[in-house]
C-alpha cells in the first residue's frame, strides 16, 4: 500500500482506503467517485502550492499535499 | 426555528422548480436563459445566502418560478450553501419542496453528476435532467444514448447547451409535463439497499423520521433515513433535527462500527454501483481518448514558475484597469454630480433647502454612483474569471499562502481589489462559498491602503516632510508613500492571522477543490452579473450611504448662522472701498468669506463635536479642527482634504496638492506659540488612516454582503481602536524619543 507521495505524476493508482477520521471529507470524496477500487490518476503535484491534482472518474480535483495522505493507494500495471 | 415563507412565494401560487447541480455545470446559465428580465434576488430566511428567482412561461401559457439552488456535489452537505441547496431540493424545513427539480448535469463527467440525480430520485421530487454541455461531447469523442439513460432513469432527460441555447424549448416543455403529471417525474428509487443490515439501519432510523418530512411515502422514508444515516453525527452542524433522530444514527453507527462495516462507504457503493454497471451503455466513444485542452493549458497555468508569472501579470492587470482605467470615468461623474449641483443652485433660491439638495442629497447621489465604474470593471474581470474556469486555478496557486493568513485561497482577488476600493473588493467576496470565509476576507480588506487615502497622505507627506534624496538617490516622499502601503499590507496579514484563529477560529475544513475544463465565458451571463451586483449596491448599500451623508451634511451645517449671507456681502463690501488693484480687491474678497464660512464650521455641531473628541484624540497629536477633519472624513476619506480647507478658511475646492492649504497646515500653532503639525503629528495622522474605518460606504456595503449590522458595528469598532492605540503609540513613542 503507497501513499499519495510515493506515486509518480502522471502514474495510475488504484484507490485502496482512507486512513484517518475526518468523515465529512472521506465521504465527500467517495460522494465525488473516491471509492475503493477506483482508478485515480496523479496528474501533477505543485511544490509551490502544496496541492496534488487527481483525475477520478474523468473530472479534476486537486487536495492539499498533507490531507491527501489520508489516501491509500496501490499501483496499477 | 420555523421561518415565514420567503415573501416571493407567498404573494403568488406560481408553482416552484427549483434548478439545482454540481458546481461548475453551467447551472446559472441554464436559469439566466430559461428566465426572462423579471429575476429577483433576496435571501433564504435566517441566512444570508443569496436566493435568485425569475420567471419561466411554459409553452402552454402557464407561468412558473424558477428557483436557481446553490451547486452541491451531492446531498449531504460541508458547507451552510450546501445545506440550503439540500433543503431547497429535497423540501425540508424551513423551506418548502419545490413542485419540481431541474437537475443540471454535465455531460462530460456524466458518472459523478449521476451520483446526485440518484439522490434526489430516492426522495421522490419530480424530475427532469438537462443534459447540458452537450456540444462539449464531440470534440471527446463520446456520444451520450440519451433514450437509453432516459429509460433507465425513468425521468424525461433534455440533452441541451446552455452556452449556445440548444434545448431550453424542450425543456420547457418537459418541465410541463412533470408538472402536469409528477408521477412522470417520480419513477421511485433506482437503487435500494440491498444488505439486511444496511435495511435493518434504515427501518430503525425510518420509525424516528418527523412524519412531515416524509410526507407517507415509502420510498422517500428509505431516501431519508439514508440521507439522516449519511449526514448525522455526533458533530454534524444540521439544525431542527430531533435529538431522537440523531441518537439512533449515532447508535446505528456505532453497531456498524462494532461489526467492521462502513456504512457511508455501503450507500454510496450502493448508488455508484448502479451507475458503473450502465455507464457504458449511457456514454460511447467515438474515437481515442482525446488529450484534454485543459490538462496541457494547465501544464502552463499551474506551472511553479510560468504559472505564477502569468497569474502575477492577469493580476497586475486587474489592479491596474482598477486603479488608473476607471479613473476618467469616475472624475466624469464627479463633475457631472458638481455640474448639477450648479444648475440646482442657480435654479432654487438660495438658502437652506438649495444646500440641503446640493450638499446633502446630491453629494449623497454622487457619492454612491461614483462607486459603479469600479463595481462593474471588478465583475467584468471576476466574472471572466470565474466562466474561464482560472479562479479555481487561483485558489490552487494561492492556497498555501492564503491559508497562512487563515483565508480561503479565493480571497486574493478581493484583497487585491481592497488596493484600489474597499467597495468593490467587499462585493467581490461573494466569489467564495462559506459565510466565514466571506466575512473574514469582508474584516481585513478595509486595512489595504485604497486611493481614497491618497490624497490624506499626499497632503501630509507634502505640507511636512521635506523633499529630499536618501543615500542619495531615494525620494524620501516616496519611501514614506510606499512604506504607508507595505505597512497597512503587514496589518492587513496580521488581522487575518489574528481574526483568524480567533473570532473566525473554526474546524480546518480539508480542501476539495475542483478544477473544472477551461471554457469560452459566456458573456450575458457575466454581463449579468456585472449589473446585479451594481444594482444591489446602489439600492442596498446606496440607501444608508446616502442617510449618513445627509447626516453628515447637516452636522456640519447646523446650526445655522442665519446671518451668514449678510454678513459676507458686508465684509466684501467693506474690502471693496479698500484701495488696491481689483485682482487684489477680489482675492480679499474670497479670503475674508472663506475665513467667515469657517467660522461656521468651527461652531457647527460638527465643530463641536471635534472639540468634544479632543480630550480622546489630544495623546494622538491630533487637536479639534483634525477631530472635524476627522468627522467629515467618515463621508469619505479624501473628503479630509476639503473639510480641512474650509476649516482653515482656504475654502473647500482646495486639493491635496494645494500650497496654501499645505502653507496654513505647516504654519498652525498652538496657544502656546508650538506647532500643531510637526512630522511626528503627521506620521500619526497617516497611522490614524491607514487602520481607521474612516468610510461610509465600506460600512454600508458590509451590511449589504452581511444582512447584519453586526458587522460593520465590529469593523468600525476594532478598526477605529487599532487606529487609535497605534496612533498613540506612534505619536507618545515618538515624543518619549525625543521627536516633536
Amino acid at each position: 500500500m503507497k501513499a499519495l507521495h510515493e506515486i509518480r505524476p502522471g502514474a495510475r493508482a488504484r484507490l485502496t482506503r482512507f486512513v484517518g477520521g475526518d468523515r465529512s471529507f472521506h465521504r465527500r470524496l467517495m460522494e465525488l467517485g473516491f471509492l475503493p477500487g477506483t482508478s485515480v490518476r496523479l496528474v501533477r503535484c505543485v511544490a509551490v502550492g502544496d496541492l496534488v491534482e487527481l483525475e477520478v472518474r474523468g473530472s479534476h480535483i486537486s487536495l492539499r499535499r498533507s490531507e491527501a495522505s489520508e489516501l491509500r493507494f496501490e499501483l496499477e500495471g | 426555528m420555523k421561518h415565514a415563507v420567503p415573501a416571493a412565494r407567498s404573494g403568488s401560487k406560481l408553482p416552484v422548480v427549483a434548478i439545482a447541480g454540481n458546481p461548475n455545470t453551467g447551472k446559472t446559465t441554464v436559469f439566466n436563459r430559461l428566465t426572462g428580465s423579471d429575476r429577483k434576488v433576496g435571501n433564504y430566511p435566517g441566512v444570508t445566502v443569496e436566493r435568485h428567482t425569475g420567471r419561466l412561461d411554459l409553452p402552454s401559457g402557464r407561468a412558473i418560478e424558477i428557483v436557481d439552488v446553490p451547486g452541491t456535489y451531492s446531498l449531504s452537505a460541508r458547507s451552510r450553501e450546501e445545506e440550503i441547496a439540500i433543503q431547497a431540493v429535497a423540501g425540508l424545513a424551513p423551506l418548502e419542496p419545490p413542485d419540481a427539480v431541474v437537475l443540471v448535469v454535465d455531460a462530460t463527467q456524466l458518472s459523478r453528476n449521476l451520483y446526485i440525480v440518484l439522490q434526489v430520485l430516492e426522495l421522490e421530487v419530480p424530475l427532469v435532467v438537462a443534459l447540458n454541455m452537450m456540444d462539449s461531447l464531440v470534440a471527446r469523442n463520446e456520444e451520450i444514448d440519451v433514450a437509453r439513460l432516459s429509460r433507465d432513469l425513468g425521468v424525461p432527460v433534455v440533452p441541451m447547451s446552455g452556452s449556445q441555447g440548444t434545448g431550453f424549448e424542450e425543456l420547457a416543455a418537459q418541465i410541463e409535463r412533470v408538472l402536469a403529471d409528477p408521477q412522470v417525474g417520480t419513477p421511485g428509487s433506482r437503487w435500494i439497499p440491498v444488505t439486511e443490515a444496511l435495511s435493518a439501519d434504515v427501518s430503525a432510523v425510518s420509525s424516528k423520521l418527523p412524519r412531515e418530512w416524509t410526507r407517507s411515502s415509502a420510498s422517500r422514508e428509505r431516501a431519508l433515513a439514508l440521507w439522516a444515516l449519511l449526514s448525522l453525527d455526533e458533530s454534524d452542524e444540521w439544525a431542527g433535527i430531533p435529538a431522537e433522530l440523531r441518537a439512533i444514527v449515532i447508535e446505528r453507527r456505532v453497531l456498524a462500527q462494532a461489526a467492521d462495516r462502513h456504512i457511508d462507504l455501503e450507500v454510496i457503493r450502493g448508488r455508484y454501483g448502479w451507475i458503473d454497471a450502465r455507464i457504458d451503455t449511457f456514454v460511447k466513444r467515438k474515437g481515442p481518448i482525446a488529450k484534454s485542452l485543459s490538462e496541457s493549458i494547465d501544464a502552463v497555468l499551474l506551472n511553479p514558475v510560468a504559472g505564477f508569472a502569468i497569474f502575477l501579470v492577469l493580476m497586475a492587470i486587474v489592479f491596474q484597469a482598477l486603479f488608473s482605467w476607471t479613473d476618467p470615468l469616475m472624475q466624469l461623474i464627479e463633475g457631472g454630480f458638481d455640474s448639477l449641483s450648479g444648475v440646482i443652485s442657480s435654479v432654487l433660491p438660495s438658502g437652506l433647502f438649495q444646500q440641503f439638495v446640493t450638499g446633502g442629497v446630491i453629494a449623497g447621489f454622487g457619492s454612491i454612483v461614483v462607486f459603479l465604474p469600479q463595481i462593474l470593471l471588478l465583475f467584468l474581470f471576476i466574472g471572466l474569471l470565474e466562466d474561464t474556469g482560472y479562479m479555481a486555478r487561483v485558489a490552487f496557486l494561492m492556497d498555501r499562502s492564503m491559508r497562512m493568513l487563515g483565508l480561503h485561497g479565493r480571497a486574493f482577488v478581493p484583497m487585491l481589489s481592497g488596493y484600489a476600493c474597499a467597495v468593490p473588493a467587499i462585493l467581490a467576496t461573494r466569489t467564495m462559498e462559506r459565510q466565514r470565509d466571506r466575512t473574514l476576507t469582508m474584516m481585513v480588506i478595509p486595512l489595504m491602503t485604497c486611493s481614497a487615502r491618497l490624497p490624506v497622505y499626499t497632503l501630509v507627506i507634502g505640507a511636512l516632510f521635506p523633499a529630499g534624496v536618501l543615500l542619495g538617490f531615494v525620494p524620501t516622499q516616496g519611501l514614506l508613500m510606499i512604506g504607508m502601503y507595505l505597512f497597512s499590507t503587514l496589518m492587513a496579514f496580521v488581522a487575518a492571522a489574528v481574526l483568524s484563529r480567533t473570532l473566525f477560529k473554526a474546524t480546518a475544513v480539508p480542501l476539495i477543490l475542483e478544477l473544472p475544463p477551461y471554457r469560452y465565458p459566456h458573456w450575458p451571463s457575466v454581463l449579468r452579473m456585472m449589473i446585479q451586483r451594481s444594482k444591489a449596491f446602489l439600492f442596498q448599500a446606496g440607501g444608508v450611504i446616502l442617510v449618513i451623508s445627509i447626516v453628515l451634511w447637516a452636522l456640519l451645517t447646523f446650526p445655522r448662522d442665519a446671518t451668514l449671507e449678510t454678513r459676507i456681502a458686508t465684509a466684501r463690501a467693506v474690502v471693496a472701498t479698500q484701495s488696491g488693484s481689483p485682482e487684489e480687491i477680489a482675492g480679499r474678497q474670497v479670503s475674508a468669506e472663506d475665513e467667515l464660512r469657517a467660522e461656521v464650521l468651527r461652531s457647527s455641531y460638527a465643530g463641536r463635536l471635534g472639540h468634544a473628541i479632543e480630550p480622546v484624540i489630544a495623546p494622538l497629536g491630533f487637536d479639534w479642527k483634525i477631530g472635524i477633519g476627522l468627522i467629515g472624513a467618515f463621508a469619505a476619506r479624501e473628503v479630509f482634504v476639503s473639510t480641512m480647507g474650509v476649516v482653515y478658511g482656504v475654502g473647500d475646492s482646495v486639493d491635496e496638492e494645494s500650497t496654501t492649504l499645505r502653507a496654513k497646515i505647516k504654519d498652525e500653532t498652538r496657544t502656546n506659540g508650538s506647532r500643531v503639525y510637526t512630522p511626528l503629528v503627521g506620521l500619526s495622522l497617516m497611522i490614524f488612516f491607514a487602520l481607521a474605518c474612516q468610510c461610509m460606504s465600506t460600512l454600508a456595503a458590509v451590511y449589504r454582503e452581511t444582512k447584519s449590522w453586526g458587522w460593520p458595528v465590529f469593523l468600525f469598532v476594532y478598526m477605529t481602536v487599532l487606529a487609535w492605540v497605534a496612533s498613540f503609540a506612534v505619536y507618545q513613542g515618538g515624543r518619549a524619543l525625543g521627536f516633536e
